[in-house]
């Protein structure tokens, strides 16, 4: 189902290589205006999805809509409405990148010159260096400049900052926030985390060519657990036995545990009763969140040995 | 040897060491990558070496018959300037007369690959970089890679040789022959390694290399039209020249081999000092700052930005080697007589009409045979443009992926009938200069020009392929050398006829001379039109990557 309002919808998407399956019936759903982060680890097939959505492959399964079109039929007039900048940007070696960004740009909707030449400063980029003089970061700009002064509706972004320094990584986020205030759309594949985390409304997270989690970071938050640390003032009751409690250690009247963070509440009163001196709670990081999901054994969540895992990463 | 004979400094210092350091691993690296391609051309060449002396034996089996046919041959500038003269009229030396050419540039042509493939292409990817961030000497690349060229001659020359000697030709004269060739690739690859260190691109250091062998290939021809015993100074300036004043199967003079060995050590010994100077990736033209906004106004912008410098060079020397071959026609004059086979070579070359005119006829299809190397060069570029990573961007941009590869496509086929008639323009006015025929001219173009059918249609096979075939690209070039060495050696070792078929020029007219039907030019169009339909309509539904 597709509605206005939904940017990009893919279902159950199925891509062969060979005797490889890179996507394995994915499904993701980007809403308009939203800001919509991609995970996975490696190989799992992010990529790959982008460039079915740009139909640049044919999807051997599934469907996949973009901006209310079929990426592989409509892809000129779609392309007319989105900007796509890929992790490694390869430039022609005798074109300077003020006549890549022009290109680009007269390639898509067109340009909004006054932005091209904010975005330039604000990049301290130099457009007159030919495409083979431009350092890795500096390669990226080039695309990351034609990509947001593009009079375009969606922003299809993979790892667009990888080479980019930290300034510059400060840069992008104020772009991409300012794109937001405009309304539109992004879908940004990234393995920095603190950047996902100050960017993206919405994040889907995917792993060997399948759809593992999608929400909210704070749905996503709530799905996982809490640290707690407590020095009671009595003796703890039974704690073992409340549902949603791992890696209880009891030393004296030190409590250290962790929780479903949906289970915080029961755990909390228990610990109440006993009468609490100080306690320390600590929400899971995003990096926490993504360790679970990146590895094999923990994403249906259940299993002792597969928490473990997660502890001992 | 290369090492021995190094220049600088620094290696009498005893930095040498250092500075090859890893050049075995290197060369295996090398040797890895080229595991088909070595093998393949060695093969090949030693199959096309046997393949002469089989056929000469079948088709001049007695000495009567080849004195006759070397001694028409020798006393027509026409033929000398094309295959070269023949040196005595044994067996042998029938059997490696055009191969001498052929062999030698085509083993030119492999070292150049090989070279430039281990050298400045490794450089332009970056790939480089990261090979010379390990234990690995700032010569041990360029010096791999010359092993590896000088491995494929070896392998060439060996394979040859055994190849002559199976048919069972005198082993000096093989052995000769081989060594010849080999030589001739040792030289090319020396120049090879010496562009690309002045190139930024590994395809202008390939362009630069394809220039110089151009170039020999003129200084012999011219020089061996004016003279029959190969002793014209201009045929002693070329490699190719060289190669055939070896003199396989008639007295071999192996000294004259010296020459390619020094020169192939001095041109070495030159990329040799460079490469010791130079930054990694960098070349020694210094790179300019361009506009800060541009004006390439779309796929047709972008392609004919990319394309515009590769047809301008293949233009330049289009033009020249029509000028050198069209003065070369005019001694042609009537010294055919009546001897039967020379006769039916040159019918087989380009027609009955008049010794003149068959030349003119011949070297009509020799250029259309280059200009289809031209257009599948450049068709390809469409699949480096796509392996690099560079299309995929530009095909997220608003256009379909037919009208992007429609910019590329425009180029090659308008860029080869400019070829072609640069060529023809060229060769008629030195032609028309050299004669008094000032009516030349228009006779020449439109025999040069009545070749863009059969280029089209390999330029259209190649789009094909590009894309049913995305990762076997390479199968164009087999297909293009094919018809090269068909068109080439077909006439004069007398291969059967539906050979000679498989190639789109054998069906067309040979002119100027022969008689135009409208048949052939309007098959061979349908047929280039319909493959690049079939290409492009395949290339729209598969896959990018």
């Amino acid at each position: 189902m597709t509605t206005a309002t939904t940017a990009i919808s893919v279902s159950g998407l199925v891509k062969t290589f060979g005797r490889t399956r890179a996507l394995d019936g994915l499904d993701l759903k980007v809403e308009t205006g939203e800001v919509h982060g991609f995970l996975g680890p490696n190989g799992a097939g992010k990529s790959t999805t982008i460039r079915v959505l740009l139909g640049l492959l044919r999807p051997d399964g599934g469907t996949a809509r973009l901006l209310g079109g079929d990426p592989w039929r409509d892809a000129v007039e779609l392309h007319r409405r989105l900007a796509y900048v890929p992790g490694d940007v390869t430039l022609w070696r005798n074109l300077s990148g003020g006549e890549v960004i022009d290109l680009y740009g007269r390639l898509r909707g067109g340009l909004d010159r006054r932005r091209r030449d904010d975005l330039l400063e604000r990049f301290e980029l130099d457009p007159t260096k030919k495409g083979r003089t431009y350092s890795k970061g500096n390669r990226q700009k080039v695309a990351l400049v034609a990509a947001l002064a593009s009079d375009v509706e969606l922003l299809i972004l993979d790892e667009p900052t990888s080479g980019l320094d930290p300034l510059m990584e400060g840069v992008f986020r104020d772009c991409v926030a300012e794109e937001r205030e405009r309304g539109r759309t992004v879908l940004l594949s990234s393995h920095i985390l603190s950047e996902v985390e100050a960017l993206c409304d919405r994040v889907s997270i995917i792993r060997k060519g399948v759809t593992v989690e999608s929400g909210s970071l704070a749905d996503l938050r709530h799905l996982t657990r809490t640290s707690i640390s407590a020095e009671l003032a009595g003796e703890p009751g039974e704690l073992a036995d409340l549902p949603g409690v791992h890696d209880l250690s009891v030393q004296g009247r030190r409590v250290r545990l962790q929780v479903d963070t949906d289970k915080l509440d029961g755990v909390l009163r228990r610990l109440g009763e006993a009468g609490v001196r100080s306690l320390t709670s600590t929400p899971p990081t995003l990096e926490e969140l993504f360790l679970r999901h990146y590895q094999d054994e923990t994403v249906a969540g259940a299993g002792e040995g597969a928490d473990e895992k997660v502890v001992a990463s | 040897m290369t090492a021995a004979t190094h220049p600088t400094t620094a290696a009498l210092r005893g930095g040498l060491r250092h500075e090859l350091t890893g050049t075995g691993t290197l060369l295996r690296l090398a040797l890895r990558r080229d595991r088909v391609l070595i093998p393949v051309w060695a093969v090949l060449l030693a199959t096309l070496a046997a393949q002469s002396a089989v056929a000469v034996a079948e088709f001049y089996p007695t000495a009567a018959e080849r004195a006759q046919v070397a001694e028409s041959s020798n006393a027509n500038s026409s033929i000398r300037a094309l295959y070269g003269p023949v040196f005595g009229h044994s067996q042998g030396a029938l059997s490696v007369w055009e191969l001498l050419t052929m062999g030698t540039v085509l083993t030119a042509i492999v070292s150049m690959v090989v070279v430039v493939r281990h050298t400045r292409e490794e450089e332009e990817t970056g790939r480089q970089e990261m090979i010379s961030s390990a234990v690995v000497g700032r010569r041990a690349p360029l010096t791999a890679a010359l092993l590896a060229a000088a491995v494929a001659d070896a392998a060439i020359a060996a394979l040859v040789s055994l190849a002559l000697i199976g048919t069972g030709l005198p082993a000096a004269g093989s052995l000769a022959t081989g060594l010849a060739i080999g030589c001739a690739g040792l030289v090319f690859a020396s120049f090879a390694a010496l562009a690309a260190q002045f190139t930024e691109s590994a395809r202008l250091a390939k362009g630069l290399t394809g220039a110089a062998l151009g170039a020999a290939f003129v200084l012999r021809a011219a020089g061996d039209s004016g003279t029959a015993d190969g002793s014209s100074p201009l045929a002693w300036l070329s490699p190719l020249g060289w190669a055939r004043n070896v003199r396989p199967f008639a007295d071999e003079r192996f000294l004259v081999l010296l020459l390619p060995l020094a020169l192939a050590v001095v041109a070495t010994a030159a990329a040799y000092e460079l490469a010791g100077r130079r930054d990694i990736g960098a070349g020694f033209l210094a790179t300019r700052p361009g506009p800060a906004e541009g004006r390439i106004a779309g796929p047709y912008g972008l392609a004919w930005r990319l394309q515009r410098g590769s047809l301008l060079g293949w233009s330049v020397g289009f033009v020249l080697a029509g000028l050198a071959f069209g003065g070369m026609v005019d001694g042609a004059g009537d010294l055919l007589g009546d001897n039967e086979q020379s006769r039916r070579i040159i019918e087989r070359m380009g027609g009955a009409e008049g010794i003149t005119d068959a030349f003119l006829a011949a070297l009509a299809g020799l250029f259309g045979m280059i200009a289809a190397v031209y257009a599948a060069g450049a068709v390809l570029r469409m699949r480096g443009e796509e392996t690099s990573g560079r299309a995929e961007p530009v095909l997220t941009g608003a256009l379909s992926r037919p009208r992007w590869a429609a910019g590329h496509l425009l180029i090659v086929f308008v860029g080869s009938v400019v070829l072609l008639a640069l060529a023809g323009l060229g060769m008629g006015a030195s032609h028309a200069l050299t004669a008094g025929e000032p009516g030349a001219v228009g006779r020449v173009v439109v025999a040069t020009l009545a070749q863009t059918p059969a280029v089209w249609l390999l330029a259209g096979v190649t789009v094909l392929i590009f894309g049913v075939l995305p990762r076997l690209s390479a199968v164009a070039w087999a297909l293009v050398t094919g018809v090269l060495v068909i068109g080439w050696i077909g006439p004069t070792l007398e291969l059967p006829q539906w050979v000679m078929n498989l190639t789109p020029f054998t069906h067309l007219p040979k002119l100027p001379g022969g008689e135009a039907t409208a048949a052939p030019y309007l098959w061979l169009s349908l047929f280039a039109v319909a493959a690049t339909a079939v290409g492009l309509a395949t290339f729209r539904r598969r896959d990018i990557g």
